[in-house]
């Protein structure tokens, strides 16, 4: 369909969340503006194929995710450079007790699989559907589904050690330095 | 040696993937905090810019993607 404004406007709308799924992707907040913009490049070039009536947010993150995709396994090769700034860029700093809980959470979340990472933050934090997500990833909603089991249950063993909270701090203290100390 | 592990559990019943609910609930409040933190961020103005350039007539040009050109890839594939 061709670029209206109410499309447009539309589009607009969706920069936001489609920010957050490339920060959350990335893991880097300059890496993921810059995905969000040939994101809108790609999407306004290519907006005759949008089909009026279905999901523009779903078509945008669709786009977003194999752009990603393609840009992770090219990067991958090049310099690992200093990244995991994430926190840093953000504008709203949480408090010093919030922060560090965010960075662990974060952390956590790197450490998932990326089929995992995606499926997860598709359906728990952009709120789409299963049925959604899995066109967005293109697989089966069975295997999102699954996905996002897998995501939870690895996320829960590294934060949580299976409610390690119920046991008081030295516990989750001994739990976090002997994760990572070394 | 007592068993932490059900004593952990006892007052909640394990869910899906044998994560209690509190646990569940626990992960997607932590995961919508860290999204919803980037979303009340709102649209930065390169964005806004950008898709206003393409308003004026031949705006389009003016923002072409570096050799995209050629790249029909629209997510749809």
């Amino acid at each position: 369909m061709p670029l209206t404004d109410s499309l447009r406007d539309d589009i607009l709308a969706a920069v936001p969340s489609l920010r957050a799924f490339a920060i959350s992707l990335s893991g880097n907040a300059d890496r993921a503006d810059d995905l969000v913009q040939e994101t809108l490049l790609r999407a306004l070039a290519n907006i005759d194929s949008f089909q009026p009536g279905s999901n523009l947010p779903a078509w945008l993150f669709t786009i977003l995710r194999n752009l990603f995709r393609s840009d992770y396994r090219k990067r991958r090769r090049e310099v690992e450079d200093a990244e995991g700034n994430y926190a840093k860029t953000l504008k709203t700093q949480p408090s010093q007790n919030a922060h560090l809980e965010f960075e662990e959470f974060r952390g956590a979340l790197e450490k998932l699989p990326q089929d995992q990472r995606e499926a997860l933050i598709l359906v728990g934090a952009s709120g789409f559907s299963y049925e959604d997500a899995a066109s967005i990833c293109g697989c089966a909603v069975g295997t999102i589904k699954s996905r996002v089991n897998r995501a939870r249950s690895k996320l829960a063993a590294l934060l949580y050690v299976d409610g390690a909270e119920d046991f008081g701090p030295d516990e989750t203290v001994r739990a976090v330095i002997g994760g990572s100390g070394g | 040696m007592k068993d932490l592990k059900s004593q952990a559990s006892k007052s909640t019943t394990p869910g899906k993937g044998g994560l209690t609910p509190e646990i569940q609930s626990r992960i997607g409040h932590q995961l919508r905090a860290m999204y919803d933190d980037v979303v009340r961020q709102g649209v930065p103005d390169r964005f806004a810019e950008l898709i206003k350039k393409l308003d004026a007539p031949g705006g389009a040009s003016q923002v072409e993607t570096d050799g995209g050109s050629n790249d029909n890839n629209n997510g749809r594939d």
